[in-house]
């Protein structure tokens, strides 16, 4: 009775807190500041149409690299947890059988959903898109493998290879801002092209391209690593 | 009283009442996996939030194209910050649950149970 009470007191204080927060909001006639500069000289300055690549990826870079680092080591946790001993990991599962519509349409869905999510992660500077959700993408694509096959095997070689080449690489390209431009996780080391093309905006594209291999590996690592808890004993 | 029926204010609401809602599932619920997805409305809730922050009115996504030329864009687009500071939040938010769904397994594995309160470990 008495932790339902403090339950209750503890809801009852957090609506008070946010209702006056929601009372008195009012939605805001124009932008502020810093967010003018960024619509105003973000397509001079950076190159990019999608003005919230170009705040993600160039304007606070340094925050995408500690968000991708995050994400890295929650993959790493996940995969150190759900470790199974490779004696249980040779049994195979005996699972319901897959129904023959979904293995069908997988064939036929799993190629477009990965070009859709390199689509999005290639034009995330064009385009509503980027690296994040490129990778989210490709993780659905393999999701439907996995829901398909029960019993695949990823390469695990080669999700780690991907892992770690994009993650230095992202780092590499930030370093290289520093030598060759203003300084780090600078989108100037190329040039910045004509505003709205594919190759455009320095390297924006690249750092995409990166972010959303890795994302999109990490994700499937954390897949793989949930998938395989189903073999254990 | 017309200020509450803005779409900006609408969004906040619900964002704020999915934000409650979160809180109330990991209080009240006894099963591990519930207070999971009550951590995870709760995310969404607070992304809701800060995006319904980021909206100016009557303005358009910040991307520039044929609807918004560069010159005028600083009195067309919303704020960009707050949306991408959200596409952080979303990943981190999946990052964290993907973790917790992986504690709850290795809990349920210890003592195939997925009630809170057969775990009396770190009571005091």
């Amino acid at each position: 009775m008495i932790k339902k009470g403090l339950i209750l007191l503890v809801l009852v204080g957090f609506v008070a807190i946010i209702s006056s927060l929601l009372i008195n909001f009012k939605g805001s006639e124009e932008l502020n500041p810093l967010a003018r500069h960024y619509a105003e000289h973000g397509a001079a300055e950076v190159g990019a149409a999608n003005l919230v690549s170009a705040v993600v990826v160039t304007y606070r870079g340094f925050d995408t690299l500690g968000e991708v680092t995050i994400l890295f080591l929650a993959a790493a946790i996940v995969g150190f947890f759900l470790k199974v001993n490779t004696r249980d990991n040779e049994r195979e599962a005996s699972l319901r059988k897959t129904s023959e519509i979904l293995i069908t349409a997988s064939t036929l869905l799993i190629p477009t959903i990965f070009m859709l999510g390199v689509y999005i992660f290639m034009n995330g500077h064009l385009t509503p898109g980027g690296g994040f959700q490129g990778g989210a993408v490709i993780a659905t694509g393999m999701v439907l493998m996995i829901m398909a096959k029960p019993n695949v095997k990823f390469n695990h070689k080669l999700l780690a290879f991907l892992e770690s080449v994009s993650g230095v690489g992202f780092v590499v390209i930030g370093v290289l801002g520093v030598l060759l431009a203003a300084g780090f996780l600078d989108n100037r080391i190329l040039p910045l092209g004509n505003f709205g093309s594919l190759l455009s905006a320095g390297a924006i594209p690249i750092i995409y391209v990166l972010i959303g291999l890795k994302v999109g590996s990490e994700l499937t690592n954390i897949l793989d690593s949930l998938k395989e808890t189903q073999n254990e004993k | 009283m017309t200020q509450y029926f803005t779409l900006e204010f609408i969004a906040m609401f619900i964002g704020f009442m999915l934000l409650i809602i979160g809180v109330w599932g990991m209080l009240t619920q006894k099963n591990l996996i519930k207070i999971v997805i009550g951590f995870s409305l709760f995310t969404t809730g607070l992304n809701i939030a800060i995006v319904s922050i980021a909206y100016i009115k009557n303005s358009t996504a910040p991307i520039l194209d044929k609807a918004v030329d560069r010159a005028s864009a600083g009195n067309l687009v919303a704020d960009p910050i707050p949306q991408a500071l959200v596409l952080t939040s979303i990943v981190i938010g999946l990052g964290v649950t993907a973790l917790m769904l992986t504690y709850v397994l290795r809990m349920y594995k210890e003592k195939k149970s997925l009630d809170i309160n057969s775990y009396t470990d770190l009571k005091w």
